[in-house]
C-alpha cells in the first residue's frame, strides 16, 4: 500500500509499507527522519512530539496512514534553515538543558508548540506545557530555564 | 490491513458493516495495542475526518458533546462554566500531546474503568447516542457501559454523541495517582449537585467494573442540607457521606493500588467535593 505524507513541508510517499505503522516508524525508519525519538512507543515519553495541522501530538499514537493530508511538522522542520537553531534550540544549549539529549527534540517541539499559543507563559503554564515530556537527566530545572529565556527571546525579536 | 478515512458518519458505519472493521478515534488506546502486536485488524475506520462528530452546542435544554471532542476542547471555558466537572475531568487526562489526541466518543468506546470522564457522565446521567445500519438509538450511560472495557456498543455501530443537562450547583471532578499528569486514576470521583431538584450526584471511578452511583449516599446528603437557607450539611453528615459513598465501592486490588486504599480514597474525594457545595473551593 503506498500513501503520500507532507512532513516540513516535503511530499514524500510512502511505499510498500505495513498500514499499521505509527508515524513515528514511517518518519524514522522510511522517510529518513530521525530526530523524533522512540521511548515508549505508548504515549508515555513524549520523545516523538510532532505537529499535526496545528496540533501537538506523540507519533507514536498516530497511525501514520491516517496523517494522509496533514501537515506534520517534525524538530527537523523548525529550523530556518539546515545548521541552524531555533531560539528555543540555542536556549536549550546556553541554559544545559541538553544531557543525554534523548528526550531533547521531544520537549523542542513541545516548548515550540507552547509558544506558538502563549509568548508569556506563567511557570504553572510551562509545567504543564512539558508534562507530557519524560527527561530522566535534568530534572527539569535547566528545561525550564531554557523556555523562559526562549519565551523571552520571542517577546524580544518575535521568532521562537 | 487497510485504514479507511471516511468524512461523514453514514460512510463510517457503511465501513464498519465490513468484518473484523476496528473505529479509531485519538489513537491513544488502539495504537498503543497496535504497537504491541496485541491488534491487527483488518480495517481501520478513522474517524477524525467527520464534521458531524466535532464540537459541542446547545440542543434544547441540554448539553450535545460530539464524540470527537478532544480533552483540550473539553478545557473551552464556556463548557467549563456549563459542565465544570467534565473539565476539571479532562484536565486530569494524561499530557497535552493525549489530550490533543484523546476524544470523548475515545473514552467511551474503551469503557475503562479508570476512563476520567465516565464517572462525570454516570453523575449526569448522560445519554449516548449511536448511528448504525438501523439508523440512530440512544443509551443512557449506565446501560452504556456494561463491564470492564465492554460496552453495549454493536461492532457495526458508531458513538455520534453524548446528551448531558446543565445543572445549576457545585460540580467537582477529583481523582487520586501518582502525580498530576500522565495518571491513570486510582480512584476518582464525579460529584454534581443540582439545585433545582435539590439532589446531589455523587459517581466513582476504578472502584469497579463499570462506574458507579453512591446513590444512598446521595439521597442521604440531600436531605441533611438546607436548601432553603443554603447551608451544608454539618461536617459529622459530611463524615457520613463520605462513609456511606464507600460502601458503593466494588474495588479490586490490582497494580495501581488495593481495593482497602481505593474504597477509603473515594469517601474521601466525595466528602471533600460536597464540603464544597455553597462554598466552591480553589478547583479550577
Amino acid at each position: 500500500m503506498t500513501y503520500r505524507l507532507t512532513v516540513n513541508g516535503t511530499e514524500h510517499d510512502v511505499q510498500d509499507a505495513w498500514i499499521g505503522e505509527n508515524l513515528l516508524y514511517v518518519l524514522r525508519e522510511r522517510l529518513g527522519l530521525p530526530g523524533s525519538k522512540s521511548g515508549c512507543e505508548q504515549g508515555e515519553c513524549g520523545s516523538c512530539s510532532v505537529i499535526i495541522s496545528g496540533v501537538l501530538k506523540c507519533a507514536c499514537l498516530v497511525l501514520a496512514a491516517s496523517a494522509v493530508g496533514c501537515e506534520i511538522t517534525t524538530v527537523e522542520g523548525l529550523q530556518p534553515g539546515r545548521g541552524e537553531f531555533t531560539a528555543v534550540q540555542d536556549a536549550f544549549v546556553a541554559e544545559g538543558a541538553v544531557q543525554c539529549g534523548f528526550c531533547t527534540p521531544g520537549l523542542v517541539v513541545a516548548v515550540h508548540d507552547l509558544l506558538a499559543r502563549n509568548s508569556n507563559p506563567t511557570e504553572i503554564e510551562l509545567r504543564e506545557a512539558i508534562s507530557g515530556n519524560l527527561c530522566r537527566c535534568t530534572g527539569y530545572g535547566r528545561v525550564l530555564a531554557a523556555a523562559e529565556a526562549a519565551a523571552e527571546v520571542l517577546r524580544n525579536t518575535g521568532t521562537a | 490491513m487497510t485504514v479507511l478515512l471516511p468524512t461523514s458518519v453514514d460512510a463510517a458505519v457503511a465501513a464498519l458493516s465490513e468484518a473484523g472493521a476496528q473505529p479509531l478515534a485519538g489513537g491513544t488506546d488502539f495504537v498503543v495495542e497496535v504497537n504491541a502486536g496485541h491488534r491487527r485488524p483488518a480495517t481501520v475506520v478513522a474517524l477524525d475526518r467527520i464534521a458531524e462528530l466535532k464540537g459541542w452546542r446547545w440542543a434544547g435544554d441540554t448539553l450535545w458533546l460530539g464524540a470527537g471532542l478532544t480533552y483540550t476542547e473539553m478545557l473551552d471555558p464556556a463548557l467549563a462554566r456549563l459542565i465544570p466537572a467534565l473539565t476539571q475531568a479532562a484536565r486530569t487526562v494524561g499530557s497535552p500531546q493525549i489530550r490533543n489526541a484523546g476524544t470523548l466518543g475515545g473514552n467511551l468506546g474503551t469503557a475503562s474503568p479508570a476512563g476520567d470522564t465516565l464517572p462525570v457522565l454516570a453523575a449526569l446521567d448522560a445519554i449516548v447516542e449511536l448511528h448504525g445500519p438501523a439508523g440512530r438509538r440512544d443509551v443512557r450511560i449506565q446501560d452504556f457501559v456494561i463491564g470492564p472495557k465492554h460496552t453495549s456498543l454493536d461492532a457495526r455501530e458508531l458513538v455520534v454523541g453524548v446528551r448531558v443537562p446543565v445543572l445549576r450547583g457545585h460540580q467537582e471532578f477529583r481523582k487520586v495517582g501518582v502525580r498530576n499528569a500522565m495518571v491513570i486514576a486510582v480512584a476518582s470521583m464525579a460529584f454534581a449537585a443540582d439545585e433545582q431538584s435539590r439532589s446531589v450526584r455523587c459517581a466513582l471511578g476504578a472502584v469497579g467494573p463499570v462506574p458507579l452511583r453512591a446513590t444512598d449516599a446521595e439521597q442521604w446528603l440531600a436531605s441533611r442540607i438546607d436548601w432553603d437557607h443554603r447551608v451544608n450539611a454539618s461536617p459529622g453528615d459530611l463524615e457520613r457521606f463520605g462513609h456511606l459513598v464507600t460502601q458503593a465501592s466494588r474495588a479490586i486490588d490490582d497494580h495501581r493500588g488495593t481495593a482497602a486504599y481505593r474504597t477509603h480514597a473515594v469517601g474521601v474525594l466525595a466528602r471533600r467535593a460536597a464540603a464544597h457545595l455553597f462554598e466552591p473551593g480553589p478547583i479550577q
